[in-house]
């Protein structure tokens, strides 16, 4: 064996290089939560089009406004109708999963104090884990409806975005443009998704508990949000923006909705991930 | 060994406590919204009118105030034609929560008050007004501005929208006003001309004419209790309530089709046209978007004229009107609301005297409609306001070029059947795409002029205007329309309305100026313009010869108004929009950087420095693996886990840490960790203190409190993983050689999930070894071993220290520590009893059990005697190092004392010296 060297730390070590993104990436990639969750959303497009295959094509002129009329009329609409129908508990599942897990998870297994011991410093161990976990939660929310344009546009064609209720459509490029920023939208509400999840994470030794309390809490959120007795009250609750992309699937898009949800959500996802890293950064780790 | 874990409970509670707040914050906010009560009185109010001020009316009226006491300022709230007081009543309710008297009542001819409807009249329904003022005046919850005069406002919709500005002009008691969609002319609202042609040649709008007549008319039948009516018979079925002049009026221009200059003249005194010089209030004006009947050239003209006054002037163009959309009701009253605030409640109302005062409200807002949110199907509706209101005109203009050959277009015999704009009354679609919306015009009918697809969207904010060239007839009326083509080519009539042009003398062809329909309107980029002229429209009267008309353009295309200074309110978002996140920035960073509260707060302070041995002085050069000073840790529920534990390691040793459960073990270890935060003392590895994530962990390898794997993938993978999670090169690893310590074999490439709990355990100690670490913890590793493993684990241990390196262990196994460690460190109660070398603790030569029912007596005796080292209690009786001194003397001794002596054995080593420690009474 080799001869005890002097000095101060193990030849090689460097904190900055401990726990690389890439190696936090492949210790979560083979993990059954991530098959599974990645199977669901690609296997969702197709179960919508096998639905609407057997259902026959919807009706678009029997006065129902709404994206489910004009979801057959391409693969843009039909994009855009999945996301509609996935974002309300779908995407925040998901979100909520890989964020939750990721601490809770290691508790679980034990393995979190041979990381921390190795040593990972604490900051380092959660912006990796918080990086890898924000980037398959951004990997889930792009997945599904990118399936969709693949699945709608096999299904129903590759025409320009039909926006319901009116006659109008945007030429694909544009409706390309306005996904996009649906897309980019969409990621930014599930910052607050991700703050609560991230937070219950690092309290808990159960990763069950972190995942379904941060659902739980967003399904809190939304039940609320249907009291209208609260009135302005409401634009406090982070689950009520999580429509607001609508505005940009209009003839004319409007910022105002989705800036003020941007604004809301980032607030949910800074102050709850500052609250993560203080308690994470102070407690004594006894799992 | 149990650590003390925070109870999952706590923090299920702690939810549960959180969503209870919650739902109780909910509930109290459900119950304080609840609005106060609002009085209402209903009374009927006695006046007197007429030409010759003697006809004597009953007026049906509901006096609302607010909750409290004292003087406000009042509300006269008018309804529309064909209403009654009942209608506007939620609306006076409102009002009176935000702190006004409001008076509602039916105007002469409508619902329970008696005389005929004179539509508006001077003489008559503005002469009640006066008298309702008068009567406020003498209320006494009703502010004054002087004897008689009280502080008092005026608004309604339409019929009551004209009655305020007529009664603003008639009564200068009248201090601010809020008509809404109501007319400035109501002869040229009826017989319009979009050529700029007065009233007299306009086109007769006979269906909305019609509807409104007969609401008039229809009204009679029951709800008059008291009132005469005016005639019997025929004149009674086709007149209603109408004065009788006003029902001849009607009745000759709807034959006629057009105007009769007395029909003029008497819609021009209900007209504030009549008094245009005289309304010199603050007036906010609300007009309809979507509205056929008072379009918003009528609000454009009150604006003017009250402008010219110098009195403030507010114009807001909401998203419904006269033919439906969205009423945007709670907008409306709180706009009612702002304005009656600003006016009414100031101590300082407006003054002629100084004229320029800020309004509070920008001068023109304007509701965009953005299209349908798919999830409700409702109107998306932004509101965009500008502080200056630049008229129909716009404040920039936009050509658009329209193409199109002349064409030729038929009116048809009878003028039927009619081209359609849309149906009074019934639009209800707003921005071009209603349901119930319906515009079509006739083939052979209508000429077609259209632009190329725009390259941009464009904004019309006012009256488009073209110049078109039509002939054919001595006497022509045509329609002149905007349309809207999608991509699709689906054509649709903003707002449905159309505006009818009167030409006279163009047999041989004259060139006009139309003025288009008012309307704030996006065009789509990529959709195309289209004007349509038409010979005929359902709404209006046309000719009915049958003729045909030649109609082409006369210039290159519109001219489209816009107002660039209309923005999106408040720059689109309010103000938080943006602060929000800065403050949860800044609130991250107190989060982040500040101190934590006193830990452990309201428990006892940990114990001062250092019981036990003082700390040796590290040599420079040579630090020591491992020294601990002063130890203490508190865990959150009050157990104080270690107290004051001081020991030092040296290179080579394999040192034991023996103690029963909770003597602080594994607290100990978890500190060396770094995975808590001591409340006092200090660990250094290598003479680098210890804190959480210090770098000087990297020479140490652990073991502590079992494995921790990822159970999804194999041993091998868990180990690479691992390995490359330290950041450390992948050739320091050693991971063959650990693995082959690990003995796994073929299994290593299996899933952790199926190994045994003495598989993983060796994969444990494996991982610890990763990298060959200066300095080994393990924590029982022996656990879980069979014997021969054991035997294998103690050799690689033994070879391990051999190489200079340092091994921590705490273990059960008496036998095996003592097999395996040179040195001990016994702990109980998260003290350190003894430390040293193992021959040291265990009394080096072998212990003699002395079995003897006085035990204390026996150490006593043995104490004294002469070359004995040590004589302690012991669960049998005595436990004695003789150093020399053969058994038998022992014996001897103990019988010569009279003790008596059961049995005489061998010690057991270390277990006799650890249970030895262990029971030994506390305190001492």
């Amino acid at each position: 064996m080799m001869a005890v060297t002097a000095q101060e730390n193990a030849p090689g070590y460097r904190a900055h290089r401990t726990l690389s993104f890439r190696v936090e990436f492949v210790r979560q990639l083979r993990r059954w939560r991530t098959i599974v969750a990645f199977v669901v959303l690609l296997a969702l497009p197709w179960i919508l089009v096998a639905a609407f295959k057997i259902s026959g094509p919807v009706s678009a002129d029997n006065g129902t406004p709404g994206l489910v009329t004009v979801a057959t009329q391409g693969g843009l609409n039909f994009a855009a109708f999945s996301l509609f129908v996935s974002a309300g508990f779908l995407l925040v599942v998901v979100v909520a999963l890989f964020c939750g897990d990721t601490v809770a998870s290691e508790a679980s297994w034990s393995s979190l104090r041979y990381l921390l011991a190795a040593p990972v410093p604490r900051a380092r161990l959660l912006r990796q884990k918080l990086a890898v976990a924000l980037a398959y939660s951004t990997i889930g929310v792009v997945t599904l409806p990118v399936m969709s344009l693949v699945a709608g546009t096999a299904a129903f064609g590759w025409h320009p975005l039909r926006l319901p209720g009116t006659g109008v459509q945007l030429p694909a490029g544009q409706a390309v443009a306005r996904m996009l920023i649906v897309l980019g939208y969409v990621l930014v509400t599930e910052v607050a998704v991700a703050g609560i999840a991230f937070l219950l994470s690092v309290s808990t030794d159960s990763p069950l508990g972190a995942v379904g309390g941060a659902v739980g809490l967003m399904i809190l959120s939304a039940i609320l949000d249907q009291v209208t007795a609260l009135g302005s009250w409401r634009q406090v609750l982070p689950s009520h923006w999580q429509f607001a992309w609508l505005d940009a699937v209009q003839a004319q898009i409007s910022w105002g909705g989705m800036l003020e949800g941007a604004s809301v959500c980032a607030c949910y996802g800074i102050v709850l991930l500052a609250v993560a890293f203080r308690r994470f950064q102070r407690k004594d780790i006894v799992s | 060994m149990s650590l003390r874990r925070r109870p999952r409970g706590r923090i299920l509670a702690a939810l549960a406590a959180g969503v209870v707040v919650v739902v109780a914050l909910v509930a109290v906010i459900v119950v304080v919204r609840q609005p106060g009560p609002v009085t209402a009185r209903t009374l009927r109010i006695a006046v007197v009118d007429g030409p010759g001020h003697d006809q004597h009316v009953s007026l049906d009226a509901t006096f609302f105030t607010p909750p409290g006491g004292g003087r406000v300022p009042a509300i006269l709230l008018a309804h529309g034609f064909g209403e009654t007081k009942d209608a506007v009543r939620a609306e006076a309710e409102q009002l009176a929560r935000a702190g006004f008297a409001v008076l509602t009542w039916s105007a002469r001819g409508f619902g329970r008050s008696t005389g005929q409807v004179a539509l508006d009249s001077p003489d008559y329904e503005v002469k009640d007004v006066g008298q309702l003022v008068s009567w406020l005046a003498r209320q006494p919850r009703v502010m004054l501005d002087g004897p008689g005069d009280p502080r008092v406002g005026i608004t309604g919709a339409s019929y009551g929208g004209a009655v305020a500005l007529l009664a603003a002009a008639y009564d200068h008691r009248i201090d601010a006003i809020v008509p809404q969609t109501t007319w400035y002319n109501l002869a040229s609202a009826l017989f319009p001309d979009a050529a700029g042609g007065s009233a007299a040649g306009g086109v007769f709008k006979k269906q909305w004419a019609g509807l409104l007549f007969t609401q008039g008319a229809a009204q009679a039948d029951g709800s008059q209790p008291t009132g005469k009516l005016p005639a019997s018979g025929v004149s009674a079925a086709l007149c209603g309530r109408f004065l009788p002049a006003l029902c001849a009026m009607y009745q000759q221009v709807a034959t006629l089709g057009r105007a009769t200059p007395q029909a003029i003249s008497l819609l021009g005194r209900s007209s504030p046209s009549s008094v245009a010089s005289r309304i010199d209030v603050p007036t906010l004006l609300i007009q309809g978007e979507d509205d056929s009947l008072f379009g918003l050239d009528q609000a454009n003209a009150n604006d003017q004229a009250i402008r010219r006054n110098g009195a403030p002037v507010g114009l807001v163009w909401f998203a419904g009107g006269h033919d439906g959309g969205n009423q945007e009701t709670g907008r409306i009253t709180q706009l009612t609301t702002d304005w009656f605030d600003r006016w009414l409640k100031s101590p300082h109302p407006w003054s002629r005297a100084e004229p320029s005062v800020p309004t509070g409200q920008p001068a023109f807002a304007v509701t965009r409609n953005l299209g349908y949110d798919p999830s409700s199907g409702n109107q998306v509706l932004e509101i965009a306001t500008a502080p200056g209101y630049p008229g129909l005109a716009g404040s920039k203009r936009t050509a658009v070029r329209l193409r199109g050959p002349g064409q030729t277009i038929v009116n048809p015999p009878g003028g039927a059947p009619p081209s359609m704009s849309g149906l009074p009354g019934l639009s209800a679609g707003g921005a071009g795409t209603g349901n119930l919306g319906v515009a079509l015009p006739m083939p052979g009918e209508s000429a077609a002029f259209t632009s190329a697809p725009l390259a941009a969207p464009l904004q019309q904010t006012g009256s488009a205007t073209v110049r078109v060239r039509v002939s054919g007839a001595t006497d022509m009326t045509v329609f002149a329309e905007v349309y809207d083509v999608d991509q699709a080519g689906n054509a649709t009539l903003p707002f449905q309305l159309a505006a009818p042009v009167r030409v006279t003398g163009a047999a041989a062809g004259r060139t006009v100026t139309v003025t288009l329909p008012a309307m704030d309107y996006q065009f789509a980029a990529g959709h195309r313009v289209r004007l349509v002229v038409t010979s005929t429209d359902f709404g209006y009267a046309t000719s009915p010869a049958a003729a045909a008309y030649r109609v082409a353009l006369a210039g290159p295309g519109l001219s489209v108004p816009s107002d660039p200074a209309l923005r999106i309110t408040g720059g689109g978002v309010p103000w938080w929009t943006w602060a929000a996140p800065i403050a949860a920035l800044a609130a991250a960073a107190v989060i982040l950087l500040a101190r934590p509260r006193t830990r452990r707060a309201g428990l006892p302070s940990p114990p001062g420095p250092v019981a036990g041995p003082p700390p040796t002085p590290v040599p420079a050069g040579a630090p020591v693996p491992l020294e601990i000073t002063g130890l203490t840790k508190r865990y959150r529920d009050g157990q104080l886990a270690v107290d004051g534990l001081s020991l030092h390691v040296e290179r080579g040793q394999i040192l034991g840490l023996l103690g029963p459960n909770g003597a602080g073990k594994t607290t100990t270890l978890r500190a060396l960790m770094g995975l808590l935060y001591p409340d006092a003392g200090t660990i250094t590895i290598f003479g680098q203190q210890v804190r959480p994530g210090a770098p000087a962990l990297s020479r140490l390898g652990s073991f502590v409190e079992g494995p921790g794997f990822l159970p999804h993938l194999s041993g091998r993978a868990n180990l690479d993983l691992y390995w490359r999670a330290t950041g450390r090169p992948a050739a320091g690893s050693h991971l063959d050689e650990v693995l082959r310590i690990a003995g796994l074999g073929s299994a290593v490439d299996r899933r952790v999930r199926s190994y045994s709990r003495g598989m993983s355990q060796r994969l444990a100690i494996a991982q610890a070894m990763l990298g060959l670490p200066d300095l080994l913890v393990l924590d029982e590793p022996m656990n879980g071993l069979d014997p021969p493993q054991i035997r294998e684990m103690r050799d690689v241990l033994l070879g391990y220290a051999a190489a200079g390196r340092t091994v921590i262990l705490s273990s059960h196994l008496l036998g095996e520590v003592e097999q395996t460690c040179t040195h001990l460190v016994v702990m109980n109660h998260g003290r350190g009893l003894a430390a040293g070398p193992v021959t040291e603790i265990t009394g080096g030569g072998a212990a003699l059990v002395v079995g003897t029912s006085q035990a204390q007596r026996a150490v006593s005796v043995l104490r004294d005697l002469d070359g004995i080292e040590a004589a302690e209690p012991h669960p049998d009786g005595v436990v004695v190092h003789p150093n020399g001194v053969a058994p038998s003397a022992v014996v001897a001794a103990l019988v010569g004392a009279g003790i008596p002596v059961d049995r005489v054995g061998p010690g057991r080593g270390l277990e006799d010296a650890f249970l030895a420690l262990i029971g030994a009474p506390e305190g001492e």
